[in-house]
């Protein structure tokens, strides 16, 4: 923890009479969850590094209705959805980036029905286009020679067909970026989607996650990247149970990014 | 006896198409039995996903070797149908072989292609028998296939392969038959059809005249006969997606897998009551015609169209429930079963129709627990695997969606947990109990 983290709310924003470049949606897992909000902070860190103009709704935020909606219950998401869209339009906000692949794939899909159109990028989008512009510069750091496995969450995949930016960013690190046998298109769900992660799973002969954390351990990995909160749960629990939490570590794109550059 | 048996063919044809345009009728009232649903837009993206999916088989490709195999029987398949135009024009007027004089060179180079390609599914069809049978491939071999599913699946396999037989049986035995200028077609010689002419001379080149004509015929008439067989059964199949591939494809989802739809019954409700100028009790607009709105599907006439279409689209080659994360851990979950027991729910409810003169009399059974059991449903984790996998973009997740939504806005039916979870995100906007004022509490935590 190098410097204290600059996080300005989109009402203090407005009160100074700004616009941010990008409203950072934080989501239920990152403002709560012990775990997801390391990866918060990550995030946080390479903004403030790159000099992003950024802001977040803090208090003014509410989940946006992706569990609920998944779990059949249409009236909660479109309330919370309505909820959400009326905020983001109070604040003319053009432009939004989220380290949950869920709150990602509600937004930029399930919104602009309801009224809600914005551009919508998963943090590892965003990261990838810093990169690009010569904003942000990433170095192999820690990660040097390490092999790295990516885990494709169901939302970012298969659901928006995004799998080469976590990769990129990956592969940046000069790290050996590692496959899976199930990668990309045919990747395993962790087990949390479609409001699993709130639940008990149904009778059968194996945790789902149980099977994914064994096709990553078999990859041999150093590191198994994660691109979701709730993946990242699933992993982190999978690997523990598996004994291997002292040669393993489960960690999410921006916290190899952050740490490579020790912010 | 020429007119006799042209008399003959033209009753088999007419009982054969008539019965098939029969059940193809019951298909399509079926199908309307669901809700209508929108998707006639983006006309020139749909054909160009049909061309690609289905006439293309873009999505069989992920996994070659059986692609190339399906390929195969597909290829012979649509080529054949050339030849059986001239059947028809044979049969009807008791001519042979009528397009070989005009055609020339092109009918040898069309006949061959069509016994080479013959060749390739025949061989395509004896490996996917044993694939089934000997290999016992894991997919295929799954105790939900038991009974009728997997007796269909080999018979349709065993059809396929006495066509071929047929095809060269006849073409076999008219080579053998003009080799000796004896075949109806005037002249002695080769027809140098590409493995006929070898197959004619090698196999019955032995036989008598009248052996050979009496074979011939038989060939032709099999040929000709297994056709119509193959067209009738496929109503009774899981073989119906060499039809309805096409339509499945064209009115397949063209969004992001991960898009929802948002039922528009339920956003007017919220509209409702999120406006603060609503008035409240304005009594809503009298009609009588009006039918309640029922919040997702508990049979399958809630469920819409294209749900329907895809349950008897479905071919049951199982890729979706072989990549399912729920099955593959020993869930009760089948996405492949899904489809199947909607289409039986939907026959069932089709049959009820036929029976009851034109209106669905209550069976006191519903797809919902009758057919799908609520474990199922709640095994499910959006994971959009089974869609991506689908050869023709079959959506058993939106089936399961749909049910879910029932379960929940109607019944109220969901489990402990979730119902914890939505009660957190009704009182304080989070999943979790934590207060929305504490969302920001990460900012100044070390």
């Amino acid at each position: 923890m190098s410097e204290s983290l600059v996080v300005p709310t989109m009402a203090e924003m407005m009160a100074r009479g700004e616009q941010p470049e990008v409203l950072f949606w934080v989501g239920c897992s990152g403002s709560f969850d012990d775990r997801a909000k390391k990866i918060t902070k990550a995030f946080v860190r390479i903004l403030n590094r790159a000099n992003v103009k950024f802001a977040v709704l803090g208090t003014e935020e509410g989940c946006t209705g992706d569990p609920a909606k998944r779990a059949g219950n249409e009236f909660l998401f479109q309330m919370q959805a309505m909820m959400n869209i009326q905020v983001f339009d109070g604040y003319e906000v053009k432009k939004i980036v989220t380290a949950c692949p869920h709150c990602f794939n509600t937004i930029k899909n399930e919104y602009p029905d309801l009224g809600g159109t914005y551009e919508v990028v998963h943090h590892t989008q965003f990261l990838k286009s810093l990169l690009d512009e010569g904003r942000l510069t990433i170095e192999g750091g820690q990660f040097k020679g390490k092999r790295i496995t990516f885990h494709d969450p169901c939302y970012l995949g298969r659901a928006n067909k995004v799998y080469e930016a976590p990769r990129e960013l990956i592969q940046k690190l000069d790290a050996e970026l590692v496959e899976m046998k199930r990668s990309r298109a045919n990747g395993l769900c962790c087990g949390a989607g479609g409001a699993q992660m709130f639940k008990e799973p149904e009778k059968g002969n194996k945790d789902i996650n149980m099977e994914r954390t064994e096709e990553a351990l078999d990859s041999n990995p150093n590191i198994i990247a994660a691109g979701c909160p709730f993946c990242n749960t699933m992993l982190t629990d999978g690997v523990k149970f598996n004994h291997k939490e002292g040669e393993v570590k489960v960690m999410d794109v921006a916290e190899l990014i952050a740490n490579a550059q020790d912010l | 006896m020429q007119i006799l048996s042209s008399i003959l063919f033209i009753a088999l044809t007419v009982a054969g198409f008539g019965l098939f345009a029969i059940n193809a009728k019951k298909i399509y009232r079926n199908i309307k039995l669901g809700q209508p649903v929108n998707c006639t837009d983006r006309y020139s993206e749909r054909i160009k996903n049909m061309l690609l999916v289905a006439f293309g088989q873009k999505k069989m490709f992920t996994r070659p070797v059986p692609a190339l195999l399906h390929f195969a029987i597909y290829a012979a398949f649509m080529i054949t149908q050339i030849e059986l135009i001239e059947i028809f024009i044979d049969g009807i007027f008791g001519t042979h072989r009528i397009f070989k004089e005009p055609l020339g060179g092109f009918y040898t180079f069309m006949i061959s292609l069509i016994e080479v390609l013959s060749v390739a599914a025949l061989t395509a069809t004896i490996f996917f028998l044993s694939r089934r049978n000997l290999l016992k491939l894991p997919r295929l071999n799954m105790k939900e296939l038991l009974g009728w599913p997997k007796k269909d699946a080999n018979l349709i396999l065993i059809m396929e392969i006495v066509l071929v037989l047929c095809i060269f049986t006849m073409n076999g035995t008219d080579e053998a038959l003009y080799n000796m200028g004896k075949s109806h077609f005037e002249g002695q010689g080769s027809f140098n059809f590409a493995i006929s002419q070898f197959i004619g001379p090698a196999v019955f080149g032995s036989l008598s005249e009248g052996t050979l004509h009496i074979l011939e015929r038989i060939g032709w008439w099999g040929h000709f006969i297994m056709v119509l067989t193959f067209l009738n059964y496929l109503y009774f199949s899981k073989h119906l997606h060499i039809l309805l591939a096409f339509p499945n494809t064209f009115f397949a989802n063209l969004n992001p897998l991960g898009q929802f739809n948002n039922l528009e019954s339920v956003t007017n409700e919220v509209k409702l009551m999120m406006d603060p100028n609503a008035d409240p009790f304005a009594a809503p607009a009298p009609d009588e015609n009006a039918v309640p709105s029922k919040f997702g599907a508990s049979d399958v006439m809630d469920l819409n169209q294209v749900q329907l279409l895809n349950a008897y689209s479905c071919t049951e080659c199982g890729r979706c429930t072989s990549v399912c994360p729920a099955n593959i851990t020993g869930k009760k979950l089948s996405p492949r079963l899904i489809m199947m027991k909607t289409r039986d729910r939907l026959e069932e409810v089709g049959k009820n129709i036929d029976t009851n003169k034109g209106t669905f009399v209550e069976d006191g059974k519903t797809l919902l627990n009758d057919y799908i059991t609520p474990e199922e449903l709640w095994a499910c984790t959006t994971c959009n695997a089974c869609v991506e996998e689908c050869p023709i973009e079959i959506s058993p997740l939106s089936i399961i969606m749909d049910m879910r939504r029932f379960l929940v806005m109607e019944q109220s039916a969901a489990p402990m947990e979730l119902n914890t979870m939505m009660t957190n995100i009704e009182n304080n906007s989070a999943p979790w109990q934590y207060s929305q004022m504490d969302r920001l509490n990460w900012k100044d935590e070390n």
